[in-house]
């Protein structure tokens, strides 16, 4: 971790992998500033590993990366321990957050972070992007809420990539907040509504049996994507709402730990 | 992988209705139906399909004002299974899906054509217009023939004040004769002012109650498949 | 801006003018356009679009996020990228089956048009290559190559039609005055200009680095009103 004038720069590593004897090891857990990892124990084949907040972030001009390189047939469930705060900086530039996801053959990644949180005067902008092996399996949710409980929000962006095989299988970026592109709170963007959430689900198992597309709710829409995955698109007035209707999705959905490997 | 469309497609795309394909093949006879709300193109495409159904294979295209409700309403009469009636939202402008642009239709009925190549290729597809008024006619794009469906009910003056559908569609229909003496249509007359309009192009007389009153329509259309045969 | 010489396949400089242009961007070019309402029957129905002034905002949105993303892909298939890779590149950015359907259905429509209108090669390899129908973008990109249009041109295309389209249906479906709909795309122009131009550099952008560059800008509401205004048993407009 370094801490310049322009803000932190810090990178968080965690490389996973099968340990032979059908559980995962974590060669590499590495924290770094305001990224701490811990590794919160296992459950048959699936390492659990926590990202502490260590510090207040990301703040202005900060740049946080986290990597998580999981090789063949490795299980690794990562969840954040709190909500992550996009803060104001002293500096006025925009802080920056990019997590890189890899997965080889066979491997099973649950990547399910707490909400990011737009606090007014912030300016942040995520990136994830996970690449994937023909046989490996994603569980991500994103949840992003602008402003806290009755305040204003930042200024929050988020493209998520997904590459499976080589070939693009989700690209989508969004903006909200003051200084977004016009109309991200209109009739076609968000409507009003303050939390905005993705739970998305890669198993090659949906190849034999591609799921419908389907409405959980009101403004809840399970979509089947061109290749093996589904995405669950949802907005709602707040993050507790959001996290409701991502858990009920992922109950529809998602695999749990029990049946992780195959 | 792309689960969207597993299946590989034959290539098509042609831009004209020619009557021949490039492989050689023969394409269906497309027959439109169109004339104002209400006047029965519904009930005499039903009609038609329960005429015609043992003899060739059918297919239907509708165009409701809404998207479903005439294909919905051919599914209840079950006069064609439902893979063979197809649906075309028009965007609440059903004249220009039939006559200005013409290309969801054209793949409406590609795709049944498609459907059917294999197995028992149809003969006939019959593509119904949403209701529309006087001036809705089909491109010759879409259609080799054009039926346009009037009542009696909607006033015995229609034919007489033409516009397209009257004066210039292959066969015009007045539909529900047996309401003449009850709307005071003067049925007479109405064939007179047809003639007048139309010249030489035929004009039948229907009513729908009893089972055999599309004989003449369905009359007219065998003529045209078998000249359709003949010619291709 | 690079402009390398190395690209796959260099674009022809474009020979035709702003005619040609105001033919493909024609809303009465018979390609299917007017069965669609780009969200906006939902929107309406959803009470979200009352107005003039809702159907501004939600044009606004719909031209930064789906309208951008279809200028960037038209102007790098105008440019000459690979249909296959910017089809896939479509793909990955629209995760609604519904919208995945509408889009490869209107880009059939759109081709069966433009080899009547500009025959051309490419378009004739395109139909070959999906015969289910590539993503209207790509079509509509590849089209104004054979037209003889440039990248620019494509974007201002696929940017003025992701607004003609909810505008006209608003017109229909809320017997909204056709004057002030009107309006509301005169007030849109400058940001069609801005966009055109970020739309294009992207396309030269993705000549260098892949299809992955481009942008990817979504509506959450747009998703989700989009499957489920396809599920509705009665609707005027296709999507």
């Amino acid at each position: 971790m370094t801490a310049g004038a322009s803000g932190v720069r810090a990178h968080a590593r965690i490389t996973a992998a099968a340990d032979g004897r059908g559980g995962t090891a974590l060669p590499e857990l590495a924290g770094s500033g305001p990224l701490a990892l811990r590794r919160t124990g296992c459950d048959g084949p699936e390492a659990h590993v926590t990202l502490v907040g260590a510090m207040s972030a990301p703040l202005g001009g900060d740049r946080l990366a986290l990597t998580a390189d999981l090789g063949p047939g490795a299980a690794l469930r990562l969840t954040s321990a709190a909500a992550t705060l996009a803060l104001p900086g002293r500096c006025g530039t925009a802080a920056r957050y990019d997590v890189r996801l890899t997965l080889a053959d066979g491997a099973a990644l649950r990547w399910l972070p707490e909400p990011l949180v737009s606090v007014r005067g912030s300016e942040l902008a995520v990136s994830t992007r996970a690449e994937l092996a023909a046989s490996a399996r994603l569980l991500l949710r994103e949840e992003l809420v602008l402003g806290r409980a009755g305040e204003a929000s930042g200024l929050l962006g988020s493209r998520l990539t997904v590459v499976r095989e080589g070939r693009p299988l989700l690209d989508q970026e969004v903006c909200f907040g003051p200084g977004a592109p016009a109309g991200w709170d209109g009739p076609a963007g968000l409507a009003g509504h303050r939390a905005v959430g993705q739970l998305l689900v890669v198993d090659p198992a949906f190849a034999q049996r591609p799921p419908a597309a389907r409405e959980l709710g009101e403004h809840v829409v399970a979509a089947p994507l061109a290749g093996p995955a589904l995405l669950v698109t949802a907005v709602a007035p707040d993050a507790l709402r959001l996290r409701a209707l991502l858990d009920e999705a992922a109950g529809h959905y998602a695999w749990s730990a029990a049946c992780g490997t195959t | 992988m792309h689960l969207d469309h597993p299946d590989g497609y034959p290539q098509r795309h042609t831009h004209s209705a020619a009557p021949v394909r490039a492989d050689g093949s023969r394409r269906a006879l497309r027959i439109g139906l169109g004339g104002p709300v209400g006047s029965g193109k519904t009930a005499t495409v039903a009609a038609l399909c329960r005429a015609l159904r043992d003899e060739f294979s059918l297919a239907v295209v509708t165009n409701d004002i809404y998207t479903r409700e005439d294909a919905e309403f051919l599914l209840r009469e079950a006069v064609l299974p439902p893979e063979r009636i197809a649906a075309v939202e028009t965007g609440a402008c059903p004249h220009t899906a039939i006559r200005d642009d013409i290309s969801a239709n054209l793949e409406a009925v590609e795709d049944l054509e498609e459907a059917f190549r294999v197995h028992g290729p149809l003969d006939l597809v019959l593509v119904e217009s949403g209701g529309d008024n006087l001036t809705a006619t089909f491109s010759r794009g879409l259609v080799d023939a054009q039926i346009f469906v009037i009542d009696v009910a909607g006033g015995d003056d229609i034919p007489r004040k033409g516009g397209p559908g009257v004066t210039t569609s292959d066969l015009l229909v007045v539909n529900k004769t047996d309401l003449a003496p009850h709307v005071g249509s003067d049925l007479d007359r109405m064939a007179r002012d047809a003639r007048e309009q139309r010249g030489e192009l035929p004009v039948a007389f229907q009513s729908l109650r009893s089972a055999q009153g599309v004989a003449p329509v369905a009359g007219w259309v065998r003529d045209r498949l078998a000249g359709w045969t003949a010619r291709a | 801006m690079t402009d390398r010489t190395t690209s796959p396949a260099p674009a022809p400089s474009p020979a035709a003018g702003p005619a040609t242009l105001l033919v493909l961007a024609d809303g009465r070019f018979p390609a299917g356009g007017h069965a669609h309402s780009g969200g906006a029957e939902a929107a309406v129905k959803a009470g979200r679009i009352r107005d003039a002034a809702g159907l501004e905002e939600f044009c606004r949105g719909r031209l930064h996020t789906a309208g951008l993303v279809a200028a960037a892909l038209a102007a790098a298939a105008a440019l000459g990228l690979d249909p296959a890779e910017l089809d896939a590149a479509a793909d990955a950015r629209t995760p609604v089956p519904a919208l995945r359907t509408a889009s490869r259905k209107l880009g059939r429509q759109l081709l069966r048009a433009a080899r009547a209108v500009w025959p051309a090669p490419g378009l004739d390899a395109l139909a070959a290559a999906f015969p289910r129908g590539a993503h209207q973008p790509v079509v509509l990109g590849l089209t104004a190559r054979a037209a003889g249009l440039g990248p620019r041109d494509a974007a201002y295309a696929a940017l003025y039609e992701s607004v003609g389209g909810p505008a006209t249906a608003t017109v229909r479906l809320l017997g909204l005055d056709p004057f002030e709909a009107t309006a509301v795309l005169a007030r849109l122009a400058p940001a069609l200009d801005d966009l055109a131009g970020r739309a294009t550099a992207a396309a030269h952008r993705a000549r260098d680095e892949g299809a992955g560059v481009l942008p990817a800008a979504s509506a959450p509401l747009l998703d989700i009103a989009a499957h489920q205004h396809a599920q509705w048993p009665v609707r005027l407009f296709a999507s």
